[in-house]
């Protein structure tokens, strides 16, 4: 390292990989339905992609996680995304190509992307 | 993309109940369910709950398993990381309410903790630099370097009224004020880190736990008063924190943040480490820098002060562990912020190794000021199997007692002065009725007879003769005039030793004088130990009414000092007894008791 920019850059890149060490619960966090019936539906792939596209985007107030059975087994895999203030919104059915769209419109933007929820399940 | 951080605590602590077979663990039923590219193990520093060791943190949820045993790891693996059900039973009890795991923070032991020293120790892996710069490690030394001058650093440092946390209590701005203001030429920035009270092991956790903050802030000492080369002197017995802190340098070299030309600024600082074998008197900083010198370590007078005429008669910077883990925060978040915490004339905290009869046993850091009353009854957990407090020891072999009447006074260098005990390196030692305070008092002697570098009389002879005279209480052979020779002697010691460790060997002596006289009377006028421990004042009896002749504690006994008939009451003969306590352990009746 030969500069204090350097060093700058170097911590703000590492901040991004420790930043689920704090405990904040400002944070928006997504969950990912992982009981048995979760995981026979392909919840895992689902869970992968969320982690690898909060991490790629650098998404430091996001939170992944998984969860248990939501209740809803024939709409597994079942994502649910809370945002602090806001409530929770139910993904549907979820599957990894459906990921890269959550991600942009609805954590960075703040807009629930409304075809993929329970609602307009059918 | 990783999802999950799993932090292994690898302090000393954690490392000997088995932490190390958790992480062969995770590792291994990593790999096998597919996890290992989403779920990082990271091995940390101390987090300070030793008494519960190993401990598991998961985060994001912050789950903190505590003692954790290899044959839990498949089901965290399976239950929490894969299917995200945190498994209950291993959860810090403290940390279980209503269902919903609460965060650590929010346990008694973290409540009234404030960590500043130990702000990264269980939170970065020490072996990793760039976990260290992503908690603004080195931002300090940058600051340092490109905004201010040294004179602006030893104002901050002053400004702070950060104090050595060592024991001395020296303000640590002047010490440095004091190595600047000589001329130009050849300085050295030495750090202690050869802690040697029993019971102590604060600065092998931060060294453990954080080994760069102590880099970090020697270059800034290095940078303030014109010094190129620093050493750190750090004993033999801490092998973790020897490998660690070495693994560090060379990260920082690597780096560039140590050796020539750091950060582009054309500072250049290097650092080494010196080992030592283990001396007691190698803590007085005149024998430290005398040890590392190569020369044998014994302590020299004073002055000329190491700032004048330190390492190689050069003028040196000797900072404890602690007192260099303050510095970086200091500099980034101003003198200011650290005076607003702590007591009028004692800023900012202090860590603490709590031990002895405490439930908590660990590490804790509290604001100066706190109360002896929290940091045991609260952080500590209060005294196990209901016994009653007694007395906390501080400052190790150099302290005093602090008795139950003194519980509730804030702590911070000059109240524990005025009590006759002293701060310390910040050993805690807690004390229950079932000790007696002679004998504590007889443990520190024996302790400094022992480390006695033998280079002063008062120290070598003096502390002899007074464990001779603690024995011969404790044998209940002394006199009321062997206690006034006692008390003579102690203040002899005190004015005529050559270094600190003699000056203050009497302090355990003079400290349970002052407030547990009557043991100490009790000793020699009633032939009796209050606390039934002294074996020479004991006698073990068999109460004949209670009991029952069934022959149990005569097959025990090692020496053949019990005789009786079946089914008749026995009797100890008390010229055979060894007072071992066995027949006591063994009576189903409680028959048996110390008398």
């Amino acid at each position: 390292m030969k500069s204090i920019a350097e060093l700058q850059a170097l911590r703000d890149e590492m901040q991004g990989k420790i930043g689920i060490r704090h405990d904040s619960d400002a944070g928006v966090r997504v969950v990912v339905g992982m009981a048995t019936c979760g995981i026979a539906a392909g919840a895992r792939p689902v869970l992968k992609a969320f982690a690898d596209e909060v991490g790629r985007r650098g998404l430091t107030h996001v939170s992944v996680g998984q969860t248990g059975c939501i209740g809803i087994c024939q709409y597994e895999p079942v994502v649910e995304v809370y945002e602090p203030g806001k409530g929770k919104t139910t993904y549907v059915k979820v599957v990894p190509e459906m990921v890269p769209l959550i991600v942009s419109q609805h954590l960075v933007n703040g807009n629930p992307v409304v075809e993929y929820t329970i609602g307009s399940a059918k | 993309m990783v999802r999950s951080h799993v932090l292994v605590c690898s302090g000393t602590g954690c490392t000997s109940s088995g932490s190390q077979r958790i992480l062969a663990a995770f590792d291994r039923e990593l790999k096998e369910t597919g996890l290992s590219d989403e779920i990082k193990v990271i091995k940390t520093g101390c987090f300070g709950l030793c008494a519960l060791g190993p401990v598991v943190v998961v985060y994001p949820e912050g789950a903190f398993y505590s003692q954790v045993k290899s044959e839990d790891v498949p089901e965290i693996v399976e239950e929490h990381l894969l299917k995200g059900r945190i498994v209950k039973r291993l959860l810090y009890e403290e940390t279980v309410k209503e269902d919903a795991v609460q965060s650590l923070d929010e346990t008694g032991f973290y409540k009234k903790q404030l960590r500043v020293a130990l702000k990264n120790c269980g939170v970065i892996d020490p072996e990793n630099i760039n976990e260290y710069i992503a908690y603004d490690g080195y931002m300090a030394l940058a600051k340092v370097l490109t905004e201010m001058t040294p004179d602006d650093v030893i104002r901050t440092v002053t400004d702070s009224g950060l104090r050595g946390r060592g024991g001395g209590g020296f303000p640590t701005g002047r010490k440095w004020s004091f190595a600047a203001a000589q001329p130009k030429g050849q300085k050295y920035v030495c750090c202690n880190a050869d802690e040697g009270d029993p019971g102590a092991f604060m600065d092998r956790s931060v060294l453990e736990g954080d080994p760069h903050v102590v880099i970090e802030a020697m270059a800034i000492a290095g940078y303030a008063i014109g010094a190129n080369q620093g050493y750190v002197y750090v004993r033999a017995e801490y092998p973790i924190a020897v490998k660690r802190l070495q693994i560090a340098i060379d990260q920082a070299r690597e780096n560039g943040l140590l050796g020539k030309d750091i950060l582009g600024t054309g500072f250049d600082f290097d650092l080494d480490i010196r080992l030592g074998a283990g001396a007691f008197v190698c803590g007085e900083e005149t024998a430290l820098l005398t040890s590392i010198e190569g020369h044998r370590g014994e302590p020299r007078p004073r002055p000329p002060f190491p700032a004048v005429s330190g390492l190689f008669g050069k003028p040196t910077v000797l900072n404890n562990v602690e007192t260099y883990a303050n510095i970086p925060q200091i500099i980034l978040q101003g003198a200011d912020w650290f005076c607003r915490i702590g007591t009028e004339k004692s800023k900012g905290t202090k860590v603490f190794a709590l031990g002895g009869k405490i439930n908590n046993t660990g590490l804790v850091e509290v604001p100066m000021g706190t109360t002896l009353r929290d940091i045991v009854f609260e952080i500590g957990g209060g005294i196990p199997n209901g016994k009653q407090f007694k007395a906390a020891q501080t400052g190790g072999p150099s302290g005093g007692c602090i008795p139950s009447e003194h519980l509730d006074i804030p702590v911070d260098y000059d109240n524990l002065i005025s009590i006759g005990s002293m701060m310390g390196s910040g050993g805690l030692i807690v004390m229950d009725e079932d000790t007696c305070m002679v004998d504590i008092a007889k443990f520190f002697l024996e302790f400094t007879v022992d480390e006695s570098c033998g280079k002063c009389t008062p120290c070598r002879i003096g502390t002899k003769r007074l464990h001779e005279l603690l024995e011969k209480i404790t044998d209940g052979k002394a006199t009321m005039e062997d206690l006034d020779k006692l008390e003579t002697l102690c203040y002899h010691i005190k004015e005529n030793a050559l270094c600190g460790l003699g000056q203050t060997a009497p302090n355990p002596v003079l400290s349970t004088l002052k407030y547990f006289r009557d043991e100490y009377v009790a000793h020699i006028v009633d032939k009796t130990c209050p606390a039934g421990v002294c074996k020479a004042l004991l006698n073990i009896v068999i109460l004949p009414e209670k009991c029952r002749g069934c022959t149990v504690c005569a097959k025990a006994c090692p020496t053949g000092a019990i005789s009786g008939t079946v089914k008749e009451p026995h009797v100890i003969d008390q010229s055979k007894c060894v007072k071992c306590g066995v027949c006591m352990e063994k009576c189903r009746f409680g028959a048996i008791v110390k008398h």
